[in-house]
């Protein structure tokens, strides 16, 4: 066989596989949409300011609106929004299973479980302020793990009832954390109900650069075993037959999205439908190589998060949606919709 | 130049296997013995055993006695990703999570000769061209797999098991639900394959014709026990396979080329 000759097809056809341009290209293209998303949540909002007297005088409401309540907005949003499309995408790759997402499976949930009962708990028994987080990502990691087996039938992964596992999980954290919010006192109860709608109001640039700081280390370890996440999709025997230690990854899995989970949650509250909406997309437009797809789904998922919030702060403005709420609206009808196509041809996406 | 009186150690050679899965036993005392250059066929009923042994085979399951060596090594020294560049595997069930093209399947047997992030070489590339040749795949290679027939799905697992450059290739009904054209053609790349690299071939079959007609020897497996083994006129014989099978069997010679040929002989209405 000589390959010079014989086999010029797969060459001239590049979207036939992930080459490093390509890679290159779509993450450029895609980072230039994202600082317009940027720009635009920056500019616009309830009140009307000036960038020109909000850069030269630091004194002016202009300022005060872009610098303190605007940027670090935008920046949380950024970060929230990147580390939930990631996260989607991994656990999407981790059960073969494209409707698969933190806040559908109930790990967002456990989640913001895990930061109340450390919110509630630190205030009585005093206790750092990392204590939230700290929760957030144990209580993640666990609800991560127990779906996961929870939807094992047989040893193998059964999609629908993963499904129903996640289900429950969200009906059963949604009920503790009700149980929490009547019995403690009624100083709490606004910020649990921010919880449980997932919100990006007020955050400060310490909070935002934590949250970064733990999203970007969960991230790089996943974007590491970005090529074994491709042999998952073969299963896992023909993935651990092709080198992959499955056991390994799945447990690198786990931790690392339930790092980054823990710290979102911790900061915005339960915001789902985002780690779903971003990678079916960008899958759809790119393929499905994770190697692409990991980075694709950190920049969407940024670019994605920004302009929800901004619709959340000026579509009813002066009043405010809570930004779950528009991910959710959104979210809704796209699972039901892929929830169909799934039907009709199952785990093909 | 059959490879049965090289001297260097058997490319796989397994002994005295039992396995199962807890509390149903399935194998019980296998041995098998494959040369480099040479395709054993593993035959019998259903529920024979077949898929577990090569499963054993593979290393994806641990056999509860016996061992399993390579090249004279312990399958279980072996590292997994080493494992991965010697053996490869092609399983009944091929199904794939999320839309990936023909060729990204192929190149994902590539992996375990690269690192975590590295992306394929031009190298790599004319490896799985090749592979996508032997198959017949070079036109399909941009598309997705989900979009293929099952026939065309099989060949491009096959294809992705030749692009890991194995050394031993273990195949679990390689050509079950294949037309006449793509069963020949596959066992013709196989049989090519031993002689040009020295791979050696495991494979299950139920197709017993391609099995006297492709393999140099035959194990017949029953119950989880070997019946016979060795070339395939001596393991499959009338008397073998009425056993085995529990059906009447007519063997006899292709009056045009002289091959085995293995007919079913019960007829519908003669219970005498």
């Amino acid at each position: 066989m000589n390959p010079a000759a014989g086999n010029p097809a797969p060459q001239r056809n590049s979207a036939a596989h992930l080459t490093r341009a390509r890679l290159l290209s779509i993450l450029a293209a895609l980072a230039i949409a994202l600082i317009v998303c940027a720009a635009a949540g920056a500019m616009f909002g309830s009140a009307h300011i000036s960038l020109v007297r909000a850069f030269s005088d630091p004194a002016s409401p202009d300022h005060a609106i872009f610098f303190g309540a605007r940027l670090p907005r935008v920046l949380m949003g950024v970060i929230v929004g990147a580390m939930l499309a990631a996260v989607g995408t991994a656990l999407q790759a981790l059960v073969r299973n494209p409707l698969a997402e933190g806040g559908i499976l109930g790990i967002s949930g456990g989640g913001a479980l895990g930061a109340i009962l450390a919110l509630v708990m630190s205030a009585k028994l005093g206790g750092g302020e990392a204590a939230v987080p700290l929760c957030a990502f144990g209580a993640a990691l666990l609800s991560t793990v127990a779906v996961y087996r929870l939807a094992l039938v047989d040893g193998q992964l059964e999609p629908f009832t993963l499904l129903l596992v996640g289900v429950i999980f969200n009906a059963f954290w949604g009920a503790a954390i009700m149980l929490v919010n009547s019995v403690v006192n009624f100083y709490y109860a606004h910020s649990i109900l921010f919880w449980l709608m997932g919100s990006l109001e007020a955050p400060t640039y310490r909070e935002a650069a934590i949250v970064a700081a733990l999203g970007l280390a969960g991230f790089g370890v996943l974007l590491f075993r970005a090529r074994d996440l491709n042999l998952l999709s073969l299963g896992d025997e023909s993935a651990a037959e092709l080198g992959v230690d499955v056991d390994r990854l799945r447990r690198t899995i786990f931790v690392s999205t339930s790092v980054m989970i823990g710290a979102a949650v911790s900061v915005s509250g339960i915001i789902s439908f985002v780690g779903l909406i971003v990678p079916h997309t960008l899958r759809l437009v790119f393929g499905a190589d994770h190697r692409l797809l990991l980075p694709a789904s950190l920049i969407g998922g940024a670019g994605f998060m920004v302009a929800a919030d901004l619709v959340a702060r000026v579509a009813i403005a002066p009043a405010e949606i809570p930004v779950g709420a528009i991910t959710a609206l959104c979210g809704g009808p796209f699972f039901i919709y892929m929830l169909r196509r799934e039907g009709r041809r199952p785990l093909s996406l | 130049m059959r490879p049965a009186s090289r001297d260097t150690a058997a490319a796989m050679r397994a002994s005295a296997i039992h396995a199962g899965y807890p509390g149903v036993p399935v194998l019980h005392g296998v041995a098998i013995e494959v040369a480099a250059g040479e395709m054993l066929a593993i035959v019998g009923p259903n529920g024979a055993g077949k898929s577990t042994l090569l499963k054993v085979l593979g290393g994806s399951m641990k056999p509860r006695a016996g061992s399993v060596e390579l090249f004279g090594r312990p399958l279980a020294s072996i590292d997994r990703r080493e494992l991965a560049r010697t053996v490869a595997s092609v399983g009944q069930e091929n199904a794939v999570a999320f839309r990936f093209t023909v060729l990204e399947i192929v190149l994902m047997g590539r992996a375990p000769h690269l690192g975590a992030f590295r992306f394929e070489s031009p190298h790599d590339l004319e490896i799985a061209s090749a592979a996508l040749d032997r198959f017949d795949l070079l036109d399909l290679a941009a598309r997705h797999v989900q979009e293929l027939s099952g026939g065309e799905r099989k060949r491009v697992f096959l294809a992705r098991a030749l692009a890991q450059e194995p050394k031993i290739a273990l195949l679990d009904e390689p050509t079950a639900f294949l037309d006449l054209k793509h069963v020949a053609d596959i066992f013709a790349c196989f049989r090519e394959l031993c002689t040009e690299r020295g791979m050696a071939v495991v494979a299950t079959l139920h197709d017993l014709n391609a099995a006297a007609l492709y393999a140099d020897r035959v194990l017949l497996l029953a119950g989880g026990g070997a019946v016979a083994y060795g070339t395939p006129a001596e393991v499959l014989t009338a008397e073998n396979l009425r056993r085995v099978y529990e059906t009447d069997v007519y063997v006899g010679r292709n009056p045009s080329t002289g091959a085995l040929i293995i007919l079913p002989a019960a007829l519908p209405n003669a219970r005498a």
